[in-house]
């Protein structure tokens, strides 16, 4: 005979018919890996498997490798402080930029047409943005259009991805065209969320445009201003497929990132131990963001 | 125009020197705007002339010489057939189809549990899902290639395209149980409850009525993940190991390590990996955004 069921009562069956497809993914590609890949970084990890125990050695290498981070010399280098400019510069500009379009394109009639421009890169590969931009940052000014631009005020050819203290910023700016649509779109439904009655009231008592921007819509918007700042870091710790396109970490080892460094002593150098060291600093690194994002969420469920 | 864009433009000017100068401000921010509209069209306008001009034009004059314009397929030919570009415009809708629809079904299936089915830690579960949306892919490549080739050698997962469809699939469950869930949370408890009390099975309850109510939903997350497959690279250099079965993404990557500088083959090989991506970009636009939107998370 068929249990009549209530609602409130757990149904185990279909939890678990539900679930486990989902689970049995989770836990085959993702966490064990994860506890693997964590195990593997305290070892030599030939081949990628236990293959002679080495405590902490990867991570004392790593941290005195000056390829992943040299704080000794000004300015610093290394991929992980390549990072550092990334989150800093790219993080700042696509909000900065996001913010600004986002208010102003309110004010005319293509509001709609300007931001699905702006857009638009967030549909394409960055393994096209990358070629892309490769053909604009072209040193020979006949085909690289930056440097023809160059040229009409007499500035001889830059080689921009070839210079090691050019390429970060080189590549940092691709990074803003790629995301400045999305932060436009993010804001811009922000900034109009703020019912106009408050300004207006604001302005009736005297307030300038001014002190309307600073004072009313930036507080109003500092929640998506923080969401989306949390997930251009992300970005930034997970950035790979644009560095390795265009630069392959080059010149040199100039503007490798930290998932770059990853790839690059994992599957280039066999370095499996070591690879995994990396990859447990960029989970370490994203740890108080997921914590960050589950704090949210509970909170968020809790009102 | 929006009511708050209205008030932001400020009272009227009253004097003719304040109005010349509320002019002159409009001016500004015309100009401004259409400066950054520049930016943000020409490098890809750019390359899309590239893709139709002669190699030997491209290499005497910039595609801004509008004098010295002549049209060509003859890029798209070559890097279609002698570069195998066609092959590898089909092995990425060999990979993406499958690791856009595989997700889709297994989140789908998820996201109902952790919404209308009631059974211990339910929330303590999907906090954690919500803790592996960050977990980098990285931590996973060593043990899956190490899995890959010690215990299932016979297979040669990475030789076709097993391995990329399951990994692909895997890493997509967190963002899309949370995105879906938290969609079917904000349906009616009574539709549900009605249902059930009808006699219907939990089966039956996701597959007629939560899954047709819930299209526009799984619509903007099937966008979203088909454009992430179909645009990776990093996944594909891990997971796909046989050069045949190799996505557009690692058959540009090739070009340009081999051909670094010959931009008639690399500018039709970007346009022929971005005409999907901009289709769908055009003619969905609304769920492409949302999909995005809520994929702000990940």
């Amino acid at each position: 005979m068929r249990r009549a069921r209530t609602p409130e009562g757990p149904n185990y069956g279909a939890a678990i018919l539900f679930l486990l497809p989902a689970a049995i993914l989770l836990v085959v590609f993702l966490l064990y890996p994860a506890l693997y890949t964590i195990l593997l970084s305290f070892n030599r990890g030939r081949n990628g498997v236990f293959s002679e125990w080495v405590g902490l050695d990867n991570y004392t290498r790593l941290f005195t490798d000056p390829d992943f981070i040299n704080l000794s010399s000004f300015p610093p280098s290394g991929a992980l402080w390549n990072n550092v400019l990334w989150i800093v510069f790219y993080t700042s500009i696509v909000i900065f930029l996001g913010l600004i379009i986002a208010v102003v394109a309110a004010r005319v009639r293509y509001e709609s047409i300007l931001k699905a421009i702006v857009f638009i890169p967030m549909a394409i590969a960055a393994t096209a943005l990358a070629v892309i931009w490769k053909f604009v940052y072209a040193p020979d000014a006949n085909i690289g259009l930056l440097n023809a631009l160059l040229g009409t005020i007499g500035i001889a050819p830059i080689s921009w991805l070839g210079d090691e203290n050019l390429v970060n910023f080189a590549l940092i700016a691709v990074g803003i065209w790629g995301s400045v649509g999305f932060a436009t779109v993010i804001l811009s439904a922000a900034v109009k969320s703020i019912p106009a009655e408050v300004i207006e009231s604001a302005r009736v008592e005297g307030a300038t445009e001014r002190q309307i921007f600073f004072r009313m819509i930036l507080p109003m918007v500092s929640l998506p201003i923080s969401v989306l700042a949390v997930t251009l870091v992300v970005n930034v710790i997970k950035l790979f497929d644009l560095i390795y396109v265009m630069t392959a970490g080059g010149p040199g080892k100039a503007s490798r990132v930290i998932a770059f460094t990853m790839y690059q002593q994992a599957f280039q150098a066999g370095q499996y131990g070591y690879g995994s060291a990396v990859a447990v600093v960029m989970l370490v690194v994203l740890i108080p963001i997921m914590i960050y994002n589950v704090r949210r969420f509970r909170t968020g469920a809790v009102t | 125009m929006s009511v708050l864009a209205e008030s932001l433009a400020g009272s009227r000017p009253r004097t003719p020197a304040a109005r010349a100068v509320a002019a002159l401000n409009r001016s500004v921010i015309h100009v401004a705007l259409g400066l950054i509209g520049v930016i943000w069209l020409v490098p890809t306008i750019g390359l899309l002339v590239t893709s139709f001009r002669p190699r030997s034009d491209i290499q005497a004059t910039g595609w801004w010489d509008i004098f010295a314009l002549h049209l060509t397929l003859d890029n798209y030919r070559q890097v279609l057939e002698a570069q195998g570009m066609l092959q590898a415009f089909v092995n990425t809708v060999f990979i993406a189809v499958p690791s856009t629809v595989l997700p889709l079904a297994i989140c789908a299936l998820a996201a109902y549990a952790f919404s209308w089915v009631r059974f211990p830690f339910r929330d303590t579960l999907f906090l954690i899902v919500i803790a592996f949306l960050l977990v980098p892919v990285q931590v996973a490549f060593i043990p899956l290639l190490t899995m890959s080739r010690d215990l299932l050698p016979d297979l040669q997962l990475t030789r076709g395209y097993v391995a990329i469809w399951l990994a692909h699939t895997a890493f997509a469950l967190p963002f899309g149980i949370f995105l879906l869930r938290n969609f079917f949370i904000t349906l009616p408890p009574d539709m549900i409850e009605a249902a059930r009390i009808d006699g219907a099975s939990d089966f039956r309850v996701f597959s007629q009525i939560v899954v047709p109510v819930s299209v526009p939903a799984i619509a903007a997350y099937g966008i979203f993940q088909f454009l992430w497959v179909w645009n990776d690279l990093l996944m594909a250099l891990v997971f796909v190991q046989d050069s045949s079965k190799f996505p557009m993404t690692r058959a540009i990557q090739n070009l340009l390590s081999q051909y670094g500088t010959e931009w008639h083959l690399l500018a039709a090989g970007a346009f022929l990996l971005m005409i999907v991506p901009l289709i769908v970009f055009f003619s969905l636009q609304r769920y492409f955004v949302q999909g995005l939107l809520a994929g702000s998370i990940k």
